[in-house]
């Protein structure tokens, strides 16, 4: 079971609200599936992202995917270490290796999401 | 193979060693007039080698690769077929190697006569009148095909029709041709039994279409045999269809394109016609389309004339998509080597690419799970069974064990609609008995992934060097020796 | 059948153990409808004898140029390469491999491809470069894409000097990305780039040497480029390096080039290769395969082809190329002969190459005074641009009295250039002679004096 404490969107990102801002990440099963990362593209600080669209890219060896927003908002703060200490997104997905805050409008910003349970289904249907 | 490291070149380069040398060359002499600025002060640190010692070090690296000329190479869809030696003979000869391309044409007449019949024999065997050799392999052919379909939507005003649909089996190169093209990709699905699911098609056709490209026989090496109603639904959404055929040796001789509706397509000439694959090129990707396309062919094209063969260019010609005229001196293989088969060899080409496969495919499918287990064409895909899986045992583990057993692995983790597929495409030019040592290593496999043996992982064990460590070679890269 | 080992009773063997009675059978998933019905209108088979006479007799009617005093250029040239390349070439382990996916079984061609693209960085003068396109003009239209992606600019500027052949494929691939090509025109044989090159434009493109022979001022790309933050690509005649400094050395982002004079025959125009070469920065932007090295499970040295999420195969319509091979084959030709020709060598061959284009200047505008150096003023390499004062007319009397005279020479620019009536270009190498010079100037002297008495 992955944390309860935050939402998740289809395509394996995570959304953790604390005020008007939203933490994103990539979940441990987007990761695994991947396999060894080698790199991680990030926006800068200032960009718009809406949800569903890619804001980043993650690349294995073999293997290139899109990182997808799970909200509406403006990005305020980037995990500007990351790309350098892939490490911590490897083994840390869901603390160290955050991806990017996004200032949203309020709690709604989540609505809509997934939540951990839900979320368990679409890792079970995909395994 | 040769287990024994070689230096890199610039690790046995040693001052003042000489290979290649002239006479007469004076650094002063041919100094006057240039600009300081444009002047350099030392030469290009190359290597400094005698010639025995390249001799020894090229040698030896050859004798760390696997190839036709040594080992079974069933790589599917890239059609590792025996590269026959007359043609590179002929290829060596001076009437042709030495030719400049911008010779007139009343001096190339023999290549001239070359390219023409090649035109008018691939015209003959894909029933598409109009023929292109100009594009240098086939992922440049697709792209010039897209280009030709792109003026002819000009043409037809239909500018706005800007999506091209792919079913999700196609090679990448299929998707990546058309971003190039200015077009739109839509993915079509494949449907249970491997083949374009029509409903899906039905489902995406309308005004906003530009065409379909479908790879037929398609990457699972099944025959889509609902292709002439899919070229007829395309077609009357006012779309045209571009065929990839990269595995028209399945099909040479026995059914042509033009005749179900096709209205482009390229063929690898480096695939289908047995030039020699030459550790990733060249190749040569002629495109043959429809006559009402012709005129918008890339330049040149081959004509003749009443004084003889002249290079013209099309009225409405897309233009150019490399220098002169093609990949002449592979074009001059595959042109020795259709006149070496004639009709019946070609079409003999295909009766056995398919048996072999078929063959493999029959011998392989108690022992693999084949997920489209009807008769295939020239290749089958298969993939580990899922107690396999559970022992822990990946496709990648199968094609490291094969090399330990001195086979060349086939095409793995493609077609990516199959998860963990393994292609083999055995080609006509291969034995019963070879194909019986490889279904017995095969089933050797399968029995060691069964019981979860050790030696899947840790494969292969007798080759220069073992599995490579490829997340370093991205995060640490050195791409070069002088820049460390 | 040729090619085929399988016997009539292998085959009939191999069906009945699958259960099949006929080949036939097994092309049942192909509707009997759209089946051919006879046999193709394809000539019968001919043996290995019958064919190797027939290609003989085919090849009968070619002149080939390289076989005989060579003066042609524009772009290919006459070039001598050791007798080791066309044999290491020919050895089926290299011949008959294909891309090396799997590295264990592929050290081979991997290795060389590393020294490869090691050299040809070390010639253009940059950090990286990739394992070879498929030739100069494809490469240079591979580069104007690359630097629009990494700029985001929708605009390039091309000298007019960039050959002819290799201007138009970038009006091709460009055309259809939207990305408008705008030619900065020649002025006395040196480009002028005017005021074209603005914030607009994402890359500045010149050829060195250009099209005429004449040496191009690299300085001048380089501060049009800064001025405009777009990226300078230079498209090199890569023996040119033996003499003149490296492009990348002189601040080039990107070089590319045909790599032919480099130990390709001439081909009738190809297969060649092209080279690719830039900045490790813009790794992850660089079209075509790339080898790196890396370490196998033992700690060995190992090499691997590398960034394949760069490629089509994986990043689909996303790719920064749709260009799945290398020139693999032509391009070991390339490696092996920069390995052959050495620091040493390469000078030769660059000074040998331009001494011989002074004499050849020297002695055809001595033998007569209806031909002069077209840009005079200029520097060239190991080509030069000519002036008839008679005209395209007068050029071409001088081909053919150089064809009746077994001379293989004149590339007539008009045809590309339609204001430069009379213009044409001659190349030498260092398989130029002395009395290939001698001889071409008689002609010349002969030729033109008609004319003056005409």
């Amino acid at each position: 079971m992955r944390p309860s404490d935050r939402s998740y969107l289809d395509s394996h990102e995570w959304a953790q609200l604390d005020g008007d801002v939203v933490t994103v990440g990539i979940t441990d099963f987007a990761i695994e599936q991947l396999g060894e990362l080698v790199y991680l593209d990030l926006p800068s600080t200032g960009t718009a992202v809406s949800r569903g669209n890619s804001f980043g890219e993650v690349e294995s060896v073999k293997a290139v995917s899109d990182v997808n927003s799970p909200v509406d908002g403006e990005i305020v703060e980037v995990n500007e270490a990351l790309p350098d200490s892939l490490d911590s997104l490897q083994n840390d997905p869901f603390a160290g290796g955050w991806l990017i805050k996004v200032k949203v409008s309020g709690a709604a910003a989540l609505d809509g999401l997934k939540d951990a349970a839900a979320y368990e289904d679409i890792v079970a249907s995909e395994s | 193979m040769n287990l024994t490291p070689v230096p890199l070149l610039f690790e046995d380069s040693r001052p003042g060693r000489r290979c290649t040398q002239f006479a007469g060359a004076d650094r002063a002499a041919a100094s006057v007039g240039l600009p300081t600025s444009e002047l350099r002060d030392t030469p290009p640190a190359l290597p400094e080698m005698a010639e025995q010692d390249l001799l020894r070090h090229f040698t030896r690296l050859s004798q760390k690769n696997y190839a036709i000329s040594t080992q079974f190479y069933p790589l599917g869809s890239c059609t590792m077929k025996y590269n026959p030696q007359v043609n590179e003979a002929i290829a060596m000869q001076p009437g042709w190697a030495h030719l400049h391309p911008l010779q007139d044409a009343g001096e190339v007449q023999g290549a001239l006569k070359v390219m023409h019949q090649l035109q008018a024999d691939l015209a003959e065997c894909t029933g598409l009148s109009a023929v292109t050799l100009h594009p240098a392999a086939g992922a440049q052919g697709e792209l010039t095909a897209l280009m030709v379909l792109r003026a002819w939507l000009a043409d037809q005003d239909q500018p706005d029709r800007r999506t091209v649909l792919i079913p999700d089996s196609a090679h990448g190169t299929n998707p990546a041709s058309c971003t190039l093209a200015g077009f739109e990709v839509q993915s079509l699905k494949t449907g249970p039994d491997g083949l374009t699911d029509m409903e899906d098609l039905k489902s995406k056709l309308g005004p906003h279409i530009a065409g379909l490209m479908v790879t037929n026989p398609n990457t699972i090496g099944l025959f889509e045999e609902n292709i002439a109603e899919i070229c007829r639904l395309v077609h009357e959404a006012g779309g045209r269809v571009y065929m990839d055929g990269a595995n028209f040796n399945a099909i040479m001789g026995v059914a042509k394109p033009g005749d179900f509706g096709i209205d482009m397509m390229h063929l690898n000439l480096h695939k289908t016609f047995s030039t020699p694959h030459g550790g990733g090129g060249p190749g040569a990707g002629p495109i043959c389309v429809t006559e009402d396309l012709r005129k918008y062919l890339p330049a040149p094209q081959v004509v003749e004339q009443a004084d003889g063969y002249a290079l013209e260019v099309p009225s409405h010609s897309i233009g150019r998509v490399r220098g002169y005229h093609g990949n002449f001196m592979v074009l001059l293989r595959a042109y020795a080597y259709i006149k070496r088969l004639g009709a019946e060899g070609l079409r003999r080409v295909a009766e056995n690419a398919v048996l072999n496969a078929n063959y493999l495919r029959v011998k392989l499918r108690g022992h693999w799970r084949v997920p489209f287990d009807g008769i295939c064409m020239h290749e089958f895909v298969a993939r580990p069974t899922k107690e396999m899986k559970a022992q822990g045992v990946h496709t990648l583990d199968i094609a490291k064990r094969l090399i330990e057993l001195n086979f060349h692995p086939p095409t793995v983790y493609f077609p990516l609609v199959v998860s963990e597929a393994i292609m083999a495409e055995p080609t006509e030019t291969e034995s019963k008995e070879t194909l019986d040592t490889y279904v017995e290593a095969m089933i050797q496999i399968a029995e060691e992934a069964l019981r979860g043996d050790e030696a899947l992982h840790l494969a292969p064990r007798n080759t220069p060097v073992s599995r490579v460590d490829e997340a370093r070679a991205v995060k640490d890269p050195k791409l070069c020796f002088v820049c460390g | 059948m040729p090619y085929i080992p399988n016997s009539d009773a292998d085959r009939a063997a191999m069906l009945t153990e699958i259960g099949f009675n006929s080949v036939d059978e097994l092309f049942a998933p192909i509707p009997k409808d759209i089946q051919v019905k006879g046999p193709m209108a394809i000539e019968p088979g001919l043996t290995e004898l019958d064919l190797r006479e027939h290609m003989a007799e085919l090849a009968s009617w070619n002149r080939p140029a390289g076989t005989r005093p060579c003066f042609l250029g524009g772009g290919t040239y006459n070039h001598d390469w050791p007798a080791l390349v066309d044999h290491l070439q020919s050895r089926t382990e290299f011949l008959t491999a294909y891309t090396p996916y799997q590295p264990e079984c592929s050290q081979g061609t991997l290795q060389w491809i590393y020294e490869f693209q090691s050299m040809i960085a070390e010639l253009a003068g940059c950090e990286i470069a990739n394992a070879s396109m498929y030739d100069g003009a494809s490469a240079g239209a591979e580069a104007v894409l690359m630097a629009s992606n990494i700029k985001r600019r929708k605009k390039v500027v091309v000298s007019a000097g960039l050959h002819p052949d290799a201007r138009h494929t970038i009006q091709t691939y460009l055309k259809h990305v939207e990305i408008e090509v705008v030619e900065a025109p020649l002025v006395d044989g040196v480009t002028d780039w005017g005021d074209l090159v603005d914030k607009d434009c994402a890359a500045v493109l010149v050829q060195q040497p250009n099209f005429f022979g004449v040496i191009e001022d690299l300085d001048q790309l380089t501060a049009q480029a800064k001025q405009a933050d777009a990226l300078s690509i230079c498209s090199l005649y890569p023996v040119s390096t033996g003499l003149l400094r490296s492009p990348g050395k002189a601040g080039v982002d990107i070089v590319v080039g045909d790599g032919q004079s480099l130990g390709v025959p001439m081909g009738y125009g190809g297969p060649h290769f092209g080279f690719f070469a830039t900045s490790q920065k813009y790794v992850r932007q660089l079209p075509g395969r790339l080898v790196g090295e890396s370490l196998d499970t033992e700690g060995r040295r190992a090499y691997t082809l590398t960034f394949a999420t760069r490629e089509q195969h994986i990043r689909r319509e996303k790719a920064t190329s749709n260009i799945c091979t290398n020139n693999a084959l032509i391009a070991l030709r390339g490696c092996i002969h920069m390995a052959a020709l050495g620091p040493q060598g390469i000078e030769e061959v660059a000074c040998l190459s331009r001494q011989n284009a002074l004499a050849l200047s020297e002695a055809l505008t001595s033998a007569s005074d209806s031909v002069q150096l077209a840009f005079p003023e200029r520097a060239f390499f190991n080509e030069v641009a000519f002036r008839a004062t008679g005209g395209d007319a007068a050029v071409l009397r001088f081909k053919n009295a150089l064809a009746a005279a077994g001379i293989a020479g004149v590339i007539s620019v008009s045809q590309w250039y339609a204001d430069m009536d009379g213009v044409f270009t001659l190349a030498c190498t260092e398989k130029t002679r002395p009395q290939h010079i001698e001889r071409l100037a008689q002609v010349a002297a002969e030729t033109f004096q008609m004319e003056v008495a005409l």
